[in-house]
């Protein structure tokens, strides 16, 4: 918080969580708002440039793109899109429920978010632990089964779904923190439906993450 | 503006709120500091530092250039050299130098708002760009690297060289610069004074809201770029690596879909610096505000297009190459509708001659010549010719590092009276500057005519016959050189020996002038209504400066 409550630029009656730049409550969350918007501009630009490599190499090697993608687990990835997808759900809920000030369901809620998040993490890390032990690994570590025939030009499809999906789940991992501090806060009663800018920001990063992912599945699960 | 109660009160009465710099004391007042003005003047000594150590860079290069072979470095440090002077200089000076300093100091105050948007996010930045310098010095220190500051693949992958700490470096710089251009785009958009409409922003924060763009949407890519890079150095992931059906075309792609657009990160706030120049020394309204602002826009969003025209030796078809060339030429048009309005608005213009005029002038020359063999260079028959030669490094340098060194200078003169509250003395300032533009363009003129006849550029060692080309060059370096130390101890001796600065010093339009030199913790006693347009000018005399 900013450390200059005394200093009064005319408004008799500043609610507590107006910081001294902003003339209003409405402003300042609206620049909120917009800068997280921006932020995720940002975001999709990051994702875009893997996305370009991720086209330019799956028209070089369709066959070998093909193959590989048939060797990760598309169950898997079915569930952890319905599990991401719920959590969407269960944030955008806790948006709904915030401004209503209902301070003990929004708990319940994020709560359900962030274990959603968890559970994506660990269904992801034990495909990551599979393909370990299956040997299907980016780059000069790829070495799988003879019997499966894959041609080395699949080693590309494990070094874009490895660096994707990594930095995909390292995105997850800052969801689930920022959604954990939020929780926290809205427990110590930080939020009304006067000021609830965090929750609001933090659900928006949090569909974000999961937009990337609806993405993600179709691109390496599915182009088998 | 309307701050007329200002204007009448003396600039310290008592019990007013103290200045920004007086207002608090001690270490933790600064490096924990949520002021804007305070964080403008973190950047401005760290980018002080790096220009510094540039430049020093720059130096060694041109001095080991004096002889055809073996002076005074191996080939080896040589590489080095060269790749530490384009890093430190493109990500570590002149991409946060003036959004960094002059944009964090006074876009606030130009739109008569009280900080910017997020204040501890600026804070933030500002410790992610420190911490970018850190790391890169880290890696110099453990032996630097010799990739070039492009980093092109497969070398950089298989470089023994300490790669690693500066492409880490110029990674987590990325992000100092995207939260910077978050910031300022909310700032603009959320918290102008009543009556700052669009048409009444000043230029340079025009020029300030085009960068933000460009750092938003174009720094990612490179970052994802260089972190694919570090992956492949430490891992062997393939992704750019021929051997594993990698292509190394794609890491150029992906690399200059930022860095062209880089280069209106460094040169847009350049030219926002200029419109004020302009808009203060000429005493008469600036003429052309609407194209100027515009056509900012246009560099902006065409300057996310023309990436191509650094791979049209790289296999690029025939058809790509042509159009990637029309639209490289397309931001010459945009950049001449800025030229000409200036220039229109020197017509018949009672101008006074102060350093920072000068430096503008310097700046118009650079931006001319190297503008127009930036033109030339997207023309594909000639770029054939002069790809990867000296007149490739002479054009960017003029254009690029010129149009940037001159307006850094330029700035840090004009609004060195607001945000120090002090006079400097303005003869040894006006031959800074002369020895400053000299130099400058001493040095890069020969670089043409060696590019021209077939000098290869990061070449160690050349035919003999070159020789007095590149003399010539490194002499007018050792000026250039010179004149900044002239700046730097002028601007010293000012700090601490400098009269104090009244107002308006400049007796120039423009609202920052209207408010105390320097200005209080929160700019304006209260948020100000705006009842002017930005480039009014009213008369104002010059209050006779230190000499």
């Amino acid at each position: 918080m900013q450390t200059d409550a005394t200093i009064d630029h005319g408004h008799a009656e500043k609610p507590p969580h107006l910081r001294f730049q902003f003339s209003d409550s409405a402003r300042q969350f609206h620049a909120a708002k917009f800068g997280m918007w921006l932020f995720l501009g940002q975001e999709v630009m990051f994702f875009s440039a893997l996305l370009c490599a991720y086209a330019y190499y799956r028209n070089q090697f369709p066959v070998a793109w093909s193959m590989a993608s048939h060797r990760i687990n598309t169950t898997f990835g079915l569930l952890e899109t319905i599990d991401l997808l719920f959590s969407s759900f269960t944030v955008a809920l806790a948006i709904h429920f915030v401004r209503l000030g209902r301070r003990g369901i929004t708990t319940l809620l994020l709560f359900v978010t962030l274990c959603c998040g968890l559970i994506f993490l660990c269904m992801h890390s034990y495909e990551y632990y599979t393909e370990w032990h299956e040997g299907l690994l980016p780059g000069r570590f790829f070495h799988p089964e003879a019997e499966w025939h894959l041609p080395m030009e699949s080693a590309m499809f494990f070094s874009c779904y490895f660096f994707t999906t990594v930095l995909h789940s390292i995105h997850v991992i800052i969801g689930v923190g920022v959604l954990g501090v939020i929780m926290i806060f809205n427990i110590r009663g930080k939020y009304s439906p006067a000021y609830y800018t965090h929750v609001e920001v933090g659900g928006l990063y949090w569909h974000l993450v999961d937009l990337i992912w609806i993405f993600l599945f179709p691109l390496y699960y599915l182009v088998a | 503006m309307s701050l007329a109660a200002v204007e009448e009160e003396p600039r310290h009465p008592e019990g007013a709120e103290p200045d920004y710099i007086r207002g608090k004391s001690g270490v933790m007042s600064w490096v924990l500091t949520l002021d804007h003005k305070r964080i403008a003047l973190l950047y401005l000594g760290t980018v002080t530092l790096t220009f510094f150590l540039g430049g020093v860079f720059a130096l060694a290069l041109r001095t080991e250039l004096l002889v055809p072979e073996n002076g005074v470095m191996d080939a080896m440090t040589y590489n080095r050299m060269f790749t530490l002077h384009g890093v430190t200089m493109v990500f570590f000076f002149m991409i946060p130098a003036i959004p960094g300093v002059f944009g964090n100091f006074f876009l606030p105050i130009m739109i008569g708002a009280h900080d910017v948007a997020f204040p501890r996010l600026n804070l933030a930045s500002y410790y992610l760009y420190l911490a970018a310098v850190c790391l890169g010095l880290w890696g110099m220190i453990h032996g630097g690297t010799d990739t070039g500051w492009t980093f092109y693949t497969p070398y950089s992958t298989t470089t023994t060289t300490t790669v690693l700490p500066i492409l880490a470096a110029a990674f987590v710089n990325g992000f100092s610069s995207i939260l910077t251009g978050v910031n300022f785009i909310v700032t603009i958009h959320t918290l102008r004074a009543d009556g700052m409409h669009w048409m009444r922003l000043p230029l340079f924060i025009w020029a300030l809201y085009g960068t933000s763009v460009i750092q938003v949407l174009a720094t990612p890519v490179i970052g994802i770029t260089l972190a694919l890079c570090a992956v492949e150095h430490f891992l062997g992931t393939g992704i750019f690596d021929p051997a594993r059906g990698g292509d190394p075309i794609l890491f150029q792609h992906l690399f200059w879909f930022y860095s062209h657009p880089a280069v209106y990160i460094m040169v847009l706030p350049a030219f926002g610096v200029a419109s004020e120049l302009v808009g203060a020394f000429t005493r008469k309204p600036l003429v052309g505000y609407r194209m100027i602002a515009l056509s900012t826009f246009g560099i902006a969003f065409v300057g996310f297009l023309a990436w191509g025209h650094h791979l049209f030796t790289s296999g690029q078809s025939a058809v790509d190459a042509g159009v990637f060339g029309f639209l490289s030429m397309l931001i010459g048009v945009f950049t001449a509708i800025k030229m000409f309005n200036w220039v229109g608005s020197m017509y018949k213009a009672s101008i006074v001659m102060a350093a920072p005029f000068i430096y503008t002038l310097g700046f118009f020359f650079l931006t001319v010549f190297g503008g127009m063999t930036g033109v030339a260079l997207a023309t594909i028959s000639l770029d054939v010719h002069w790809q990867d030669t000296y007149f490739v490094v002479a054009h960017f340098h003029f254009i690029m590092a010129g149009a940037v060194v001159m307006m850094f200078l330029g700035a840090l003169h004009y609004w060195f009276p607001k945000m120090f509250g002090k006079l400097y003395t303005e003869g040894p300032a006006m031959v800074g500057a002369v020895l400053v533009i000299l130099g400058f363009i001493g040095t890069f003129t020969p670089q043409f005519f060696l590019g021209n006849e077939g000098m290869p550029r990061r070449y160690y060692s050349y035919p003999a016959h070159f020789q007095w080309l590149h003399v010539t060059s490194t002499i007018f370096a050792y000026i250039l050189f010179l004149g900044l130390l002239l700046v730097l101890i002028n601007l010293i001796v000012a700090l601490a020996n400098g009269k104090q600065a009244p107002n308006n010093p400049w007796g120039a339009p423009q609202y920052e002038w209207d408010i105390p030199s320097p200005p209080t913790e929160h700019n304006f006693p209260a948020t100000p209504v705006i009842n002017r347009d930005p480039y009014e000018y009213r008369g104002q005399e010059i209050i006779e400066n230190a000499n």
